[in-house]
């Protein structure tokens, strides 16, 4: 379907590759396209809104639009209907409104679950039940002289008083709310957030990041023992492209721009970042530079540390930034790499220049079936060795190609069915193929058709030595799109008794095959020690490739009834898969980071003397912890 | 203290035991023809996808690791690594085992008979048999047998193939080839061959190996060692070698399996069919080669009684869970696995802990006769004792034993003087009663013999009968060091008589299964065993004998007397005799001459002493205390002995001299 075709009038280009974005994301809602920005920020102009701002894809008041207890947008999330029949609200994406017949049988067979046990949340936030906000008096003053726009509303402290970790949402769902920021203010600019910060120190107020709020680590969460007033500096205003260089191919962005808005308005002018992590519909490139991020085609564009040639950070010592955008430096160790993956310890990154890219002409997905998942590593690797991996291949274990069945929609133009499909492949093709073996690969090509059309075909020569056999575009794409809903099903689980989480790791290549099978059982043994009753879902699948590894992601969720405290055990049960993944020699994170979640390993993982170097550059630039969210270290 | 974990301190009397079926009584009643040929489907690991012997080998001989150290031999050799390749072929084709199903049904047909010739009964555990199924599913297998017996691993197989479990691919020795044919057909049903000695040559420890690893990632089938290495000739547990249990062990240490399943496997046999071979071995008379036509000689065997058989499969003990919190796995995170890293001292010393282990859950589920009860009675009264007495004596033990934890094969409802009876009936060769009284058999020739053919003739006598009492030392072991600690410790406090006992568990580590650093442990299990039998009193700080307590403790310092006299023999050899040249090979036979000498003279009583086994464990604990220095000259190994110091063990052996205090908080 992604065909572009050939014109090249950028403009053409850009619709087309709208199109494609809301191919694999969502419909585009019907808001008027901003443009770029290329103005100063009016330090201390005293206006709260600046009238050529454009309008973000997330509003200030998230609760306007997104759910206040799970993941996305308000309006869009998977029910069962009455007949039995999963469904998804909402217009925003492909899979809105239409109904998935095989989710329920999916459903209670994978995880003993069953309609009639609910486990509903409560219905909405009880504002009583959240402590009232601690306020630094003196800093709320000084801050309001600033004309700095900030809040102290219950809804919208909670709203960032949390990331998507499970113990976090299944809280919100309870009705249990911790310690929530006291206030939050949004910065319109770079010197909004050097008067903010500087207020911070001057009156010993702990200063948090926000950004997107996806964070799966437990980034976000206040510590409960700081007794400082917290204000969670929310970055979504800073959203403008500055300015865009073509000839240098590079995009001066702020920082609290989120991907979905980043990407469309570079789309405008021709241009990507085609940095697509999973979650860039909210995430934003602060975000992903405070945590490392890795996005989804990361083999044509980089991760985030490829993407970036310069970034501005603002610390409590000042502002810490590059004199120059040279592309490669040799000036000692690269103070940007103690800016990215920093989780908000050290400042606040507030403007970033990322290279970019002219969008490409061509995109296609495509699938391989492999008869084993031994079979699919192997030719990942083989692809990896050979540097032609496409922009993206993902090659899913068997639990997880069945669970890409579960959301096959009832009548689809767009979706052939993939198992229908199977059936006539099986007697043709798939003899052989034991369908409890075997594994689906996911591709994304992009670039020059021609190209594109050479790739793939050496790509599938490779896949049929090791016994893949090509299973067409539809089955490709739905995988994709599998990984933008998981959330979102997330919830659907937790209406009955259903709770889960993913997980990632990167490893050397000869150890992927023993970690992803330690790892899933130990999870399984896991889950009968600590006595849920049920066995888990417990799938993986092999989601980057590198030259010398991979990066792999779990899906662990299980039924909770009949046990006390879920969660604990849910926790208990993440806790020994990760030291499982560490004892086969996978590490601590390949891309979602540390936060508070992973902080335990973080010695054994560096080693103590480098986290004395990364104590010591944190105890340079924020002596008093200011950045108090003590993450990391 | 680490081995805390592995060694908990319990009552061993609680432990639960399964009870046993025969599995010849459906051999006596059912065509062995049929049962040669049944269907044979056992259910395989689950990771299995099933190959051939020699698609073994090739997966082998292409590994990643053994390339490797093809590629370091070749380079450090100047040899082309094609050269070195086929040497390396060459010893897989020596040592790799040939399964067929064929063979096997060969085997079921003839032990079958052989069997019922042999055996009353051959007993088993099916409670153990079903866990052992499901093991075999889950992870790989490593069957542990103790090894008493040339049969012990024939049984296995035949068990195993009874009951359609997955035969096993069993480590045996390279001197079974010597028998041409015979080795052959152990290597069809499954034997694969080790040399015994193999120290420097890196390429046979690389194949070897990965022969084993590999068949073990692959589940290929159940990995069957000897982790005590040979048979033991005393039907004393042996000290563990680590070499092969270190080689299973490591595909779960690099992750390259989820777990490894221990199965020890106790098998105990009413009679060993070599019982008097071993006694004349330990005295000196060379060990027949292992010849075929030696074997078929053996046939004549065929026409005696050896009673039962039991054979315990104790409940699979998993890699996994011993290593949590020993092992760090990710030690080997930072090296590619197929580099052979030396293990880490960690590594080592835990599974050194788990042989030790492993061993121990052999020897609780041994099964003892009453004739073990018997032998360890008549030992104390060589010159024999009334008939009556005995079977008061042996009713006594019987009761002492099964306080004490013992898994007694006692029959029910039948009078003790019966047992007792029908006991010595079946061992007529060892024990004789003569009007009221019963004694020792001792086989002499028609005519007249020298002074040391006499004393040769009744070494072996009593070296048989103790090879049935050593079937019990484990249970009395702890106990007995602590009553002999008791006697030895010129006080009561019990910090010093911790200290004696220390010492003489000490000194006796080579001869009896005592783990290594389970002290504490071991000390307070044997107090709660003398407490709970009434020997003993603890009180504040001291541990006293009881009134009631003599005939206890005199039996049980009486059971390990040979022991100590023995070691007191070998230290006054050193001190009296060795010269400053003292070679390894001299050694054996200068201390047993010298043993004959004191024997002769009216000096020495005790028979054990005789036994080249004894005689080993002593010098090696001497050299463990560095009383005695093993010095490697050019072509030979000398001993160089600190006469002072062997002075000073044999009296605290004598308990002349306290034991150097060693305080301990945990006391
Ligand atoms: C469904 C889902 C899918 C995901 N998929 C991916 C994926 O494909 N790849 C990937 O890499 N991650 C993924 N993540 C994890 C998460 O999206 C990333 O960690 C992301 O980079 C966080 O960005 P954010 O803007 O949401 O940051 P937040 O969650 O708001 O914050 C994360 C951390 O960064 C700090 N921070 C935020 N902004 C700034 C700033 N401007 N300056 C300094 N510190 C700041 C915060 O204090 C916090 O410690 C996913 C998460 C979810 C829930």
């Amino acid at each position: 379907m992604a065909s572009i075709g050939d014109g090249s009038e950028r403009q053409r280009i850009a619709q087309q590759r709208l199109r494609v974005l809301a191919g694999h994301l969502r419909r585009l809602g019907a808001e008027e396209r901003p443009g770029v920005a290329a103005q100063e920020c009016r330090a201390g102009a005293g206006t709260t809104e600046p009238d050529d701002k454009p309008p973000c894809s997330v509003p200030k008041r998230r609760q306007d639009i997104m759910k206040w207890n799970g993941w996305g947008y308000a309006d869009s999330k998977f029910f069962f209907n009455k007949k039995g029949q999963g469904e998804f609200t909402g217009k925003r994406y492909r899979l809105s409104g239409l109904i998935l017949p095989s989710l329920k049988d999916w459903f209670e067979g994978t995880f003993g679950a069953n309609l009639q046990h609910k486990s509903p949340a409560v219905p909405s936030l009880n504002t009583s039940a959240v402590a009232p906000p601690s306020l630094n008096e003196a800093f709320v003053e000084e801050l309001k002289s600033t004309g700095i726009p900030f809040s102290h509303d219950t809804e919208d402290r909670v709203f960032r008083a949390h990331g998507h970790c499970l113990h976090e949402i299944f809280s919100l769902r309870d009705g249990r709310v911790g310690r929530c920021p006291d206030m939050v203010v949004w910065p319109n600019c770079h010197n909004d957030v050097v008067k903010i910060v500087e207020l911070a120190c001057k009156h010993s107020v702990c200063l948090i990041p926000y950004g997107g709020g996806t964070s799966v680590s437990s980034a976000l969460e206040c510590p409960p023992e700081e007794t400082r007033s917290i204000v969670s500096l929310d970055t979504s205003q800073m959203n403008r492209i500055l300015w865009i260089d073509e000839k240098n191919l590079t995009a001066h962005v702020e920082a609290g721009i989120i991907g979905q808005d980043l990407e469309r308005l570079l789309n405008e002018s021709g241009y990507c970042t085609g940095h697509e992590p999973d979650s860039m519909e909210f995430s934003s490139l602060g975000g992903w530079v405070a945590t490392r991020a890795s996005g989804m085609k990361k083999n044509i564009y980089g991760n985030i540390e490829d993407l970036v040639v310069h970034i501005k950070m603002v610390t409590p010592r000042g502002v810490i930034e590059k004199s120059c955008q040279g592309p490669r430096m040799s000036t000692g160790p690269d103070i940007h790499h103690f800016i990215l993956g920093s989780e908000g310890t050290l400042g606040v990154v507030t403007e970033v220049t990322l290279k970019i890219r002219p969008i490409p002409e061509y995109q296609k997905y495509g699938s391989v079936v492999f008869p084993n998942f031994q079979q699919g590593v192997a030719c990942l690797r083989e692809v990896a060795k050979q540097r032609c991996a496409p922009a993206s291949i993902r090659l899913m274990d068997n639990e997880q190609f069945q669970f890409g069945h579960a959301l096959k929609p009832q009548v689809s133009s767009i979706f052939t069915s993939f198992l229908d499909g199977l059936k006539k492949f099986y007697i043709t093709k798939f003899k052989g193929f034991d369908p409890h073996h075997l594994c689906v690969a996911t591709l994304l090509f992009e670039g020059d058709r021609e190209k594109v059309l050479q790739h793939e075909k050496l790509v599938y020569d490779i896949a049929a030595k090791f016994g893949g056999l090509a299973a067409g575009e539809d089955n490709g794409q739905r995988g994709y799109m599998l990984t933008f809903v998981i959330a979102y099903l997330r919830d659907l689980g937790m209406e009955y008794y259903v709770i889960g989480e993913s997980f990632e790791t990167s490893v050397p290549w000869d150890r992927v095959l023993d970690l992803c099978r330690n790892v899933k059982e130990r999870i399984v043994r896991e889950c009968k020690e600590k006595g849920v009753q049920f066995p888990p879902l417990s799938t993986c699948r092999v989601t980057q490739t590198y030259d010398a590894g991979a990066c792999v992601y779990f899906y662990f969720a299980f039924n909770y009834r009949g046990l006390s405290d879920p969660v604990h055990v849910y926790e208990q049960v993440e806790h020994a898969a990760r030291e499982e993944i560490l004892a086969n020699g996978g590490s601590l994170s390949h891309h979602h980071g540390v936060g508070k979640l992973r902080k335990e390993w973080m010695q054994e993982t560096i080693s103590s003397v480098g986290l004395g170097m990364l104590k010591s550059v944190k105890d340079y630039l924020d002596p008093n912890n200011i950045f108090g969210n003590r993450n990391l270290l | 203290m680490a081995s805390k974990a592995l060694y908990s301190h319990r009552d061993p009397v609680l432990k639960k035991r399964d009870d046993f079926e025969d599995i010849l009584e459906e051999r006596r009643n059912s065509s062995d023809l049929r049962y040669a040929f049944k269907c044979y489907t056992p259910v395989l690991y689950r990771g299995l996808t099933p190959c051939k012997a020699a698609t073994l080998k090739s997966m082998v001989l292409q590994s990643e690791q053994l390339l490797h150290v093809i590629n370091q031999v070749s380079a450090e050799s100047g040899e082309s690594t094609d050269v070195v390749k086929d040497e390396a072929a060459a010893i897989l084709e020596e040592m790799a085992h040939r399964l067929q199903l064929r063979t096997i049904r060969f085997f079921a047909y003839t032990l079958s008979k052989a069997f019922k010739a042999l055996y009353r009964s051959v007993c088993v555990n099916e409670e153990g048999i079903q866990r052992l199924q499901q093991a075999m599913q889950e992870h790989p297998v490593v069957l542990l047998p103790s090894h008493r017996s040339y049969m012990d691993f024939l049984m296995m197989s035949y068990i195993l193939y009874t009951y359609d479990l997955s035969l096993p691919v069993i480590a045996a020795g390279m001197d079974f080839l010597g028998m041409k044919f015979v080795g052959e057909m152990l290597r069809m049903s499954g034997a694969f061959f080790i040399r015994r000695s193999f120290g420097g040559d890196q390429l046979y420890w690389a194949v070897f190996s990965e022969y084993v690893k590999t068949m073990l990632r692959k589940g290929y089938a159940p990995i069957e060692f000897f982790l005590e290495g040979t048979r033991s000739r005393t039907c004393k547990s042996l000290t563990p070698k680590l070499g092969l249990l270190n080689i299973v062990m490591e595909p779960f240490f690099k992750g390259e399996v989820f777990d490894v399943n221990l199965v020890p496997v106790s098998m105990s046999y009413e009679r060993v069919l070599e019982e008097s071979l071993y006694a004349r071995e330990l005295l000196g008379v060379p060990k027949p080669k292992e010849s075929t036509s030696g074997l078929l000689k053996a046939r004549k065997i065929l026409s005696e009684d050896y009673g039962s058989m039991h054979v315990y499969f104790s409940p699979p003990v998993s890699v996994r869970s011993l290593a949590q919190g020993r092992i760090n796995r990710s030690q080997f995170n930072l090296t590619p696995r197929h580099v052979a890293q030396k293990p880490s001292e960690e590594t080592q010393a835990f599974v050194n802990d788990v042989a030790y282990r492993i061993v121990r859950l052999q020897q609780e589920n041994m099964v003892v006769k009453p004739w073990v009860l018997v032998a360890t009675l008549l030992l104390q009264s060589v010159e024999g004792m009334e008939l009556t007495e005995l079977m008061e004596q042996t009713s006594w033990l019987r009761d002492l034993a099964r306080m004490f934890g013992a898994f007694l094969d006692w029959p029910d409802h039948t009078p003790c003087s019966m047992v007792v009876s029908s006991s010595i009936s079946l061992h007529r060769n060892l024990a004789c009663v003569s009007g009221s009284r019963i004694s020792l058999v001792v086989e002499g020739p028609q005519g007249p013999e020298t002074p040391e053919e006499a004393l040769f003739n009744r070494a072996v006598s009593v070296l048989s009968c103790a090879s049935y009492r050593n079937q019990v030392l484990h249970v009395f072991l702890r106990p007995a060091l602590l009553a002999m600690a008791l006697s030895n410790a010129n006080s009561s406090r019990k910090e010093d008589i911790y200290s004696c006992f220390d010492f003489l568990r000490n000194v006796f580590s080579d001869e009896f299964i005592l783990s290594p650093g389970a002290s504490v442990q071991d000390f307070d299990e044997a107090c709660h065993l003398l407490v709970k039998c009434g020997a003993v009193e603890l009180l504040h700080q001291d541990v006293v004998m009881a009134e009631s307590g003599r005939t206890v403790l005199s039996f049980l310092t009486l059971l390990l007397e040979p022991f100590l006299q023995g070691y007191q023999v070998v230290c006054r050899y050193l001190r009296e005799e060795a010269t400053e040249n003292l070679t390894e090979k001299q050694f054996i036979p200068a201390v047993r001459s010298f043993a004959v000498k004191l024997h002769l003279s009216g000096s020495l009583k005790c028979y054990e002493v005789l036994s080249s086994d004894l005689q080993k464990n002593a010098l090696n604990a001497l050299i463990r205390l560095n009383v005695v220095r093993r010095v490697r000259t050019n072509e030979q190994v000398l001993f160089k002995v600190n006469k002072a110091a062997v002075n000073s063990v044999e009296d605290t052996l004598g308990g002349r001299i306290p034991t150097q205090k060693s305080i301990l908080a945990r006391l």
